[in-house]
């Protein structure tokens, strides 16, 4: 796929998040938003996967979103790259729907192998998958996302422990590292100071890209990250984004963390994003 | 009469250990993972056997059934040991979320359980894990009695597909059932048949209703013996045919009288049939520092205990 070509999945990935958690008037656009081309490249690019999905993935490349309060963004690229039609992010937050409020293998939804919202807890479970496969004498890679409000949780600090002290060097962790959280910018509820430092003392490699809503350099920080694997240390990727990207009032702020657009901020919304050629769902 | 003889006191944890080593042997998907307990846990040999199926996350309970989960993911059947209370309580999201709701086929082997962890005192103590691991939705909750069948448990665990809760001890009690026994998860054991009550019994205090039986008998009452070692799912079939003989049960357990074994029969028999019940189980309290005939004794968990509920209950 080109760049073009995964440039207009990052736009309609945005204009399904806004209409998803519009339509429920719930739900978590912010974060969201701002990882849209951070999943446009994991699922376009960089990952080897099969949407003929298994929950075993042997064989193939793993994600696991950790902060899963952001599944808008992640739905919108698993329905868009395949995993199940379009018109099911119709269902998103309905009752008998596969789109639960947060992502779950409940309802058994493609794509999708862990129950992730209440926080910290995705990376533990990436490093166990990430185990399986070196048990399984299987090279493909584990991904997982994180949120940097997540990393207030102290599950996270247990398993960054864990990860280099054993030397679970086929997994790559990027952190979404937006600066905000529910109650307000991360500095100021929970200071992560010093995030690249504390990796760093945790035994990591870590990378970082102040660009994370730029689709190129995501793709080059994302490929960098992959050649840092296989070396005997865990890999993450300082991924800085912009809450709320691609649409100019919910940037700059926490406030579109968990609150969906009323009717008018929708129109506004997807002016600034117009339809593409993959169509609204 | 009850036969009380019994070759060997072993604790219950080295049935856990052993059932591990033995499946280490047969089972290539089995892996373990371990809290820095692993001597505790008799985990040892499994662990010199196969060192890369071994995993020690260190103090670290959360991560722990977090990779425990993300090992399934791949066909691992992983075993993860420490003491009760940091297996439920400290991580009660973390297997709610990513091991209960998640659906993922992971084995909670929890040791030290209730009064008998003795000196460490309450803190070590838990006596509400049977609660919170049974509201857990498709969770399996059993409760071993002895060597044998906590290495038999153990065993049949991992031919089970999904998440079991597995409830074992620390100290050494006496090895009572066959060493060959078949396992068979949620069927209840009829030790002794009887007429007059009901005892059921989940854990170490099987082998305080089989001495309390006796004793009743001496004093002419018949009482009826179950061994419970699945909570969940309960063997309704076992309990109802049995109080429909007797009319009355006593319900024994190492665990605070909310949420237990005892609470599940009641559900069962507003339900279905009911009868007059006793609870010997902790009365909603906190343990203490003291040896575990000591706590069984202060606490009303011991045979004496049981004979006595079940007197006051038929009088």
């Amino acid at each position: 796929m080109t760049i073009e070509q995964l440039q207009t999945h990052v736009q309609q990935c945005r204009r399904d998040i806004l209409r998803m958690v519009h339509a429920v008037n719930s739900g978590h656009p912010g974060g969201s938003l701002g990882c849209a081309e951070f999943f446009t490249a994991l699922y376009g690019r960089i990952m080897d996967y099969s949407t003929q999905f298994t929950m075993d993935g042997i064989g193939e490349d793993l994600f696991f979103l950790s902060n899963g309060h952001i599944s808008p963004v992640y739905y919108s690229t698993l329905a868009r790259f395949g995993f199940f039609p379009v018109e099911e992010l119709n269902t998103f937050r309905k009752l008998n729907s596969r789109l639960q409020g947060h992502p779950t293998t409940h309802e058994e939804l493609p794509g999708v192998r862990i129950a992730t919202g209440s926080l910290g807890q995705g990376l533990s479970v990436a490093i166990g998958a990430a185990l399986a496969k070196k048990l399984n004498r299987d090279s493909k890679l584990v991904y997982v996302l994180q949120g940097d409000g997540e990393l207030n949780e102290g599950q996270n600090w247990e398993a960054f422990m864990y990860a280099s002290a054993y030397k679970v060097d086929n997994l790559i962790t990027t952190i979404d590292y937006n600066g905000r959280q529910i109650d307000g910018d991360t500095k100021d509820v929970l200071d992560t100071t010093d995030l690249y430092a504390k990796l760093k003392a945790f035994g990591w490699t870590v990378l970082e890209e102040k660009e994370g809503n730029h689709l190129n350099r995501v793709i080059d920080i994302l490929e960098k990250a992959q050649s840092e694997t296989g070396k005997g240390k865990p890999v993450a990727i300082l991924l800085h984004t912009e809450m709320g990207n691609g649409v100019d009032f919910m940037m700059g702020t926490h406030a579109w963390h968990g609150k969906a657009p009323n009717d008018e901020q929708l129109a506004i919304a997807l002016k600034q994003n117009p339809e593409t050629d993959l169509k609204d769902y | 009469m009850i036969d009380l003889n019994f070759k060997e006191k072993k604790d219950t944890r080295s049935g856990f250990g052993d059932g591990l080593t033995e499946l280490g042997r047969t089972n290539p998907n089995v892996v373990a993972l371990c809290a820095d307990l692993t001597d505790s846990l008799k985990m040892g040999n499994f662990k010199k056997e196969n060192p890369e199926r071994f995993f020690q996350v260190g103090i670290a309970e959360a991560n722990m059934m977090g990779m425990a989960a993300g090992l399934t993911i791949g066909g691992k059947i992983p075993f993860a040991g420490t003491f009760a209370n940091f297996a439920t309580g400290r991580v009660y999201d973390q297997v709610r979320q990513s091991i209960a709701y998640s659906g993922k086929n992971v084995k909670i082997c929890a040791s030290h359980a209730g009064l008998t962890l003795g000196e460490d005192g309450a803190t070590h103590q838990i006596l509400e894990d049977i609660g919170l691991m049974k509201m857990l939705p498709g969770m399996t909750v059993i409760n071993t009695c002895d060597y044998n069948q906590t290495k038999a448990a153990t065993v049949a665990i991992a031919e089970h597909d999904g998440p079991v809760y597995l409830r074992f001890g620390r100290p050494a009690v006496p090895v009572f059932t066959p060493a060959d026994q078949s396992f068979e998860i949620g069927k209840g054991i009829l030790i002794q048949q009887g007429s007059d009550i009901t005892l059921v019994a989940t854990g170490h205090l099987v082998w305080e209703a089989m001495i309390a039986a006796n004793e009743l008998e001496s004093d002419g009452i018949s009482a009826e013996v179950i061994n419970i070692h699945t909570i969940k799912p309960l063997d309704e079939e076992i309990i109802l045919n049995s109080v429909k003989k007797t009319g009355a049960i006593v319900s024994c357990e190492e665990h605070n009288k909310f949420g237990g074994l005892g609470e599940s029969i009641s559900r069962l028999l507003t339900e279905k049939f009911p009868v007059r019940q006793s609870f010997v189980a902790v009365n909603d309290s906190f343990g203490e520092s003291g040896t575990p005939a000591e706590l069984m004794k202060k606490y009303g968990l011991d045979a004496s205990a049981i004979v006595e509920k079940a007197k006051k209950l038929l009088t």
